[in-house]
């Protein structure tokens, strides 16, 4: 029961690091880079090359 | 066939490709959804793709120089990851919904055999090799350009609507398609081989499963070990002696085939007398 608290506790702590992180790239203006590389084909996925 | 997780991946599969209309103009959607990471396998160059596939943006930014830090790509990984583990796997992703669609063919299945175990750490090999490769080959995508099967079903829904995409296929395409081919084979016959063998991002996600708040409990006072979860679990993990196992994907066949209901699966797992790992008088070590 105790490591499972751990655990829990854990994952919490995670999931605000994994917040904070997503909210570091998003002020750094991330989000538009994922976007202008999103909304255009990626050759390299498509085996084009 | 659990009808209610079945129906999850299949909502999934659609949510994250609504633009239906791009299957029949082989254009990509360009709103501002795709710069949102989705948090399965699903090529953003598919042209149903409303989100970006985070394996493909995190490649990008270590591709880049100089070299960004994508705190932003990773950060959702690591939360899709503590909140849910893999049941990103079981429940979202649309990669592993196709094998679970494959794998219904009536054809006999082998889930065990000789080289299954070593085969299962070749995911984390790509794993190293997808965070790695883009540091030492500026802007060469590794696992989306050499491996990814749904940057191949995105190329054959483009090439379908497109001609111009069709003239440009090459010997990377024929590569690619092999690849596709051999994990569409290998799923007939094996669970998931794809999740198993070659996912970076199931790799990444199993990681969390010991810590995730989606996780898996067993009652060890009414677990009779008779061994039925482990014999009914297709991913191959014994959920008595692990069940936050790095394998586990959250499916819940456990939990269903258990004759005593010690198994449970979910945000409230494990907050009550049950554990989330063995007796400590088995000696099976959990994390």
């Amino acid at each position: 029961m105790e490591k499972m608290k751990r655990s829990h506790a854990a994952g919490l702590i995670l999931l605000l690091a994994g917040a904070a992180l997503t909210a570091v790239g998003l002020a750094q203006g991330q989000y538009a880079s994922v976007l202008a590389k999103a909304v255009r084909i990626c050759l390299e996925c498509v085996g084009i090359g | 066939m659990d009808k209610k997780r079945f129906g999850i991946q299949a909502a999934a599969t659609l949510l994250q490709n609504a633009n239906f209309k791009g299957f029949f103009t082989g254009r990509i959607s360009e709103n501002a959804a795709k710069g949102v990471c989705v948090p399965g396998l699903n090529c953003y160059s598919c042209p149903g793709a409303v989100g970006a596939c985070p394996v493909g943006a995190l490649q990008n930014f270590l591709g880049s120089r100089p070299v960004k830090i994508p705190y932003y790509v990773v950060g959702l990984l690591i939360f899709f990851g503590a909140l849910l583990g893999r049941a990103v796997c079981g429940f979202l992703c649309p990669m592993g919904w196709i094998q679970e669609l494959i794998a219904l063919v009536p054809v006999p299945k082998k889930n065990t055999f000789k080289g299954d175990r070593p085969l299962r750490k070749l995911k984390y090999l790509i794993l190293a090799a997808t965070a790695a490769l883009p540091f030492f080959v500026a802007r060469t995508p590794f696992f989306c350009k050499y491996i990814c099967p749904s940057g191949t079903a995105a190329a054959l829904f483009l090439a379908a609507a497109d001609t111009t995409v069709r003239g440009l296929l090459g010997s990377l395409f024929n590569w690619k398609l092999a690849v596709l081919i051999a994990i569409v084979l290998a799923s007939l016959f094996i669970w998931r081989p794809f999740c198993k063998y070659l996912c970076p991002l199931g790799a990444f996600y199993g990681f969390f499963n010991r810590f995730a708040l989606y996780r898996g409990s067993v009652d060890e006072s009414a677990c009779v070990h008779c061994g039925k979860c482990a014999a009914a679990c297709r991913m191959g993990v014994d959920p008595a002696a692990n069940i936050n196992s790095a394998e586990c994907i959250r499916c819940g066949d456990c939990a269903r085939c258990c004759p005593v209901k010690a198994i449970t699966l979910g945000f409230a797992a494990g907050k009550t007398k049950q554990s989330d790992g063995p007796a400590p008088e088995s000696g099976t070590a959990v994390e």
